[in-house]
Order: C-alpha cells, then sequence, then structure tokens
C-alpha cells in the first residue's frame, strides 16, 4: 500500500513540477478550462437562484370576493367554517373598508377612489392553502368548493404565473444542461490535446521508459495527474469566475428585484457547489487525459 | 539462457531480416553478433528484447518461449534484461542518478535500494563523482557508460547492447570493452551487436556471423 501510494504521489509531484516548468502555458489552458466550467455553472446557479424564489411563492393564495349586500357577519362565520376545513393553512377576513384603505395607501387611483360616493369594494376572504394541499387538483377542488357558496361572487386563483415559471425554469433547466454538455466536450477536447502534445514532447522519455520496463499504468500515470490538475486548476479558475460575476451583479439584481417587490437574490456558489466544481474539474480533466493517453501512447513504439 | 531456432522474420514491408538462423547462448558468456548493417543484428536484438515477434521458429529467452509473452507481460519481460544502445538514449534533463535509476524506478524498487544500486553501478563505471550532472555536461565515453550503467543497476540476467563502441574512438571502445568483459567475468550474460572486428577479435569471446538474415558461422 505504502509503495503504491508512493508511486501516485511521485507521479502527482512530477506532474506539478511539468505544469509549473511551464507557468503560462498551463494558465492558458485553465483559463479556456474554467471558462468552459464557468458557464454552465453560472447558469446552473442562477437557475437555482430562480427556483428558490418560485419555491417560496408555489403556495398560491386564493381570494373569494363576496356579494356586495352580504353583511361582514356572514363572511366572519364563513371564515371561521373555512378555517376547519383540512389543507387551509389561514384565512384572513378583508373588509371592504380594510380593501380601500390599502388601495387608497397604495393604488395610484386614491384619486378616484375619493370621488366615489360610496365604497365600491366587496368584503373578501384571503385563503392560504396548506403546502400540502397546494397541488392544482387540490386547488382546483378548493375554488369549486368556495365558488359553490352563493355568498361568493368570484373566487380568484393566480396559479398561472407559477405554471409558466415553472416551464422557464424547466427550459433554462434544459439550456443549462445543453451547453454544460457541449463545454464538458470542450473540456474533454481542450484537455485532451494538451496532453497529447505533451506525449508528443515526451516521446523519447516514454520510449526508453517502455524500453526498461515501464509499464503501460506507469507511463500513463503522470499525464492523468496532469490532465486531473488542469482540471481542477480550470475549475478552482472558473469557482472564481462566478464568485467575481455573482458579487458584480449583486446589488443591480438586489435593486431591480426591490423595484418589483421581490426577495430575489443571486445564490452563493457555497461550499457543496465548489466541491462539485472541483470534482466535475478534475474529473473531465482525468478523462481527457485518459483519453489521450490511451490513445497516444499504445501508439509509440520503442526503436533499437 | 538464449535459445534460437529455425527463426524467421519478415517485415511488414515483405524484407525477410532473419532467414531460419538457429543458435544458442549459455549463462554467463559474452556473444558477439557480427555482420555488415543490414545482416539482421539488430532484428535478434529485438526479437531478444521482445521489440518484435519471430514470423516463424522458437526464440526461447531467460526460460520463456517469447510467443507466449502477453502482451502486459512484456514490460515485467524487459526489466530482466538490460539494454545498452548505441546512441546511449539518456534523458537529457534528467540527471545522471535520475536516468540510472530509471529502470528500478518502473521495477518499483524501494527508495533505499535504488540509491545503494545505482551508486553501485556508478562505481563499476567509475562515473560515481558525476552522480548528479545532466548528461549534457559528459564526454561521449561517459554518456555510454551511464548508459551501461542504467543497464546494470538492476543486476539483469541478461545485457544486450547495440554497437555499443560505434560512435567510440578506440581507446573508449576499449575501456567499454573492458566493462563488458568485468561484468561477464561476474557472472552476466552479455549479447552484444557490433561492427568493430578488431574490437570483437580482440575480446577473444564467441561470434555468431550474421549476413544476409542467416548464420554464417
Amino acid at each position: 500500500m505504502i509503495g503504491w501510494l508512493s508511486r501516485h504521489f511521485q507521479a502527482l509531484l512530477f506532474a506539478v513540477g511539468r505544469l509549473a516548468r511551464a507557468p503560462v502555458a498551463t494558465l492558458f489552458t485553465a483559463v479556456v478550462i474554467a471558462i468552459a466550467l464557468a458557464l454552465p455553472a453560472g447558469f446552473l446557479l442562477l437557475t437555482h437562484s430562480v427556483r428558490d424564489v418560485a419555491g417560496n411563492a408555489t403556495t398560491v393564495d386564493l381570494t373569494a370576493y363576496f356579494k356586495r349586500e352580504v353583511p361582514l357577519e356572514s363572511v366572519q362565520q364563513l371564515a371561521a367554517h373555512l378555517r376547519q376545513r383540512n389543507g387551509i393553512e389561514s384565512v384572513a377576513v378583508i373588509t371592504a373598508d380594510d380593501a380601500l384603505a390599502l388601495m387608497r395607501k397604495d393604488s395610484s387611483l386614491a384619486e378616484a377612489l375619493g370621488a366615489l360616493p360610496d365604497n365600491p369594494l366587496p368584503h373578501a376572504l384571503s385563503i392560504h392553502p396548506a403546502a400540502d394541499a397546494s397541488s392544482s387538483t387540490s386547488l382546483s377542488a378548493l375554488r369549486q368548493y368556495l365558488t359553490a357558496w352563493p355568498e361568493v361572487e368570484l373566487v380568484q386563483l393566480d396559479s398561472d404565473w407559477v405554471r409558466r415559471l415553472d416551464a422557464i425554469l424547466l427550459l433554462m433547466q434544459r439550456i443549462t444542461l445543453g451547453i454544460g454538455t457541449l463545454l464538458g466536450v470542450g473540456v474533454l477536447a481542450v484537455i485532451g490535446n494538451t496532453i497529447r502534445l505533451e506525449i508528443n514532447g515526451r516521446r523519447q522519455e516514454i520510449e526508453i521508459t517502455q524500453l526498461v520496463g515501464g509499464s503501460a499504468a506507469f507511463v500513463r500515470r503522470p499525464f492523468l495527474y496532469t490532465g486531473a490538475l488542469y482540471g481542477l486548476l480550470g475549475s478552482v479558475l472558473a469557482a472564481g469566475i462566478v464568485h467575481t460575476a455573482g458579487a458584480l451583479v449583486a446589488a443591480p439584481v438586489d435593486q431591480l428585484a426591490r423595484s418589483y417587490g421581490s426577495q430575489f437574490a443571486l445564490q452563493p456558489l457555497g461550499w457543496q457547489g465548489l466541491s462539485l466544481m472541483l470534482g466535475v474539474g478534475a474529473l473531465l480533466g482525468l478523462s481527457g487525459a485518459w483519453l489521450a493517453a490511451a490513445r497516444h501512447i499504445s501508439r509509440l513504439q520503442p526503436r533499437v | 539462457m538464449i535459445r534460437f531456432d529455425r527463426v524467421y522474420k519478415r517485415y511488414p514491408n515483405g524484407r525477410e531480416a532473419l532467414s531460419a538462423i538457429s543458435f544458442d547462448i549459455a549463462a554467463g558468456e559474452m556473444v558477439f553478433l557480427t555482420g555488415r548493417s543490414g545482416a539482421g543484428k539488430s532484428s535478434v536484438l529485438r526479437l531478444i528484447t521482445l521489440l518484435e515477434r519471430p514470423t516463424r521458429g522458437l526464440v526461447n529467452v531467460l526460460g520463456q518461449d517469447t510467443q507466449r509473452v502477453g502482451v502486459s507481460k512484456v514490460p515485467a519481460f524487459r526489466r530482466q534484461v538490460g539494454m545498452v544502445f548505441q546512441d546511449h538514449r539518456l534523458l537529457a534533463e534528467r540527471s545522471v542518478f535520475d536516468n540510472v535509476a530509471l529502470p528500478l524506478v518502473v521495477a518499483h524498487t524501494p527508495l533505499r535500494e535504488t540509491d545503494k544500486r545505482v551508486r553501485a553501478a556508478l562505481d563499476q563505471v567509475g562515473l560515481l563523482d558525476r552522480i548528479q550532472a545532466l548528461p549534457g555536461e559528459l564526454s561521449v565515453g561517459e554518456q555510454q557508460r551511464i548508459g551501461i550503467a542504467r543497464a546494470i543497476a538492476p543486476r539483469p540476467a541478461l545485457i544486450v547492447a547495440d554497437e555499443p563502441t560505434g560512435n567510440l574512438d578506440p581507446q573508449l571502445s576499449r575501456e567499454i570493452l573492458g566493462l563488458f568483459c568485468r561484468l561477464r567475468d561476474a557472472g552476466s550474460t552479455l549479447v552484444i551487436a557490433s561492427h568493430d572486428m578488431a574490437l570483437v577479435n580482440e575480446s577473444g569471446a564467441r561470434q555468431i556471423h550474421l549476413d544476409g538474415g542467416r548464420v554464417i558461422s
């Protein structure tokens, strides 16, 4: 075991040494890999951020507007009745006066409302379904139940935007997957080509190693570590790019979100995301190096 | 130690390099393969070191029928054979120590043992004081001696050398020959391809003379 670890450690040191001896070339390769990894990672973070906001808003409130002649006492009785029902988290009574006051405060219609001789608004109930009763089927059933009350004029259920947002999120996910796959193949190709050039540059060394009895694994090992290190270095830079980009747009996004009354904020990469990114980078590097090494080293035949 | 029995070797381009050659080399023997360029000397060495397989016939090296050595077993087979080349084949960017240690490193020899054997091999070729030098800092003769040190460091049972004095002047050639004789006296088996007949005759060792891919004498 110690021998095995020692061989791998030697190969790792050798790979680190080779990368360090050509810092500019190493950096250029790593930057290309970083850009290819940063794009899908950034998209993924954006999708997750939007999904979080959408997740908080997926429990849709229903509003039941009563006929104008229905007295407040009846509305309060019906509200109490509704609170006993399963799948209801809370029911708030919005009196016609409260609604008018709210409209006067928040709406640009304040002046027009002031000109009216009396309050045109009805009493209403704002119903917040429980999280486990927020499926479209449950909501439709609740809507039907409320609509059946003779005192109720209208039941409003604004779930269309949630469905649209879900569709947009799904589309974003698919686009991210597509871009990620394409760029992942790109990373494989970049690392594969870099390793191919390394193999060609060290052709003589490989041949001599094979002549003195170096196994395929022994010859291949430093190249695999080189590939993995390229991937790792690229993913570290990619994490830096994503973090910097996130920090740069955080304030404008926050400002924009606030203007819409939204709590939307871009998520940071986090330890889990960083670990995933490093793992994916190293794995892509290792795979690219493996493909190149398997293909090109086997073609080298030592000559005497 | 080595047996060739009616061995043929035809290359993919159609050239027949060896034609029904047979010979035996015993353990502890030093044998010269002689003949002009293209006589088949290098082909014999390539068959011994498993760089090629015979088209027909039996090649038995170190008790193994080389036809039966699988591709994955070739590196382990080669670790039993020390090789010396006309052009030394040293790694220019690595120190003398690293060059000589290479066959020990690929054989996963422990570090302390590697250090001991490298020093012993360099001592044998008289270059222990150049252990940290780069090959480019050495003379041609010294480079060849480093190549020999690399071949003998793992203490192989068999050493093959392809024109080891081809680039050396007569004085250096004699030094290298003296080195080979000492290795033979220490019990190693050596197969040396050479067209330097003066040196071969001086050695007094057995010759296998090849011409046109056949053993003449």
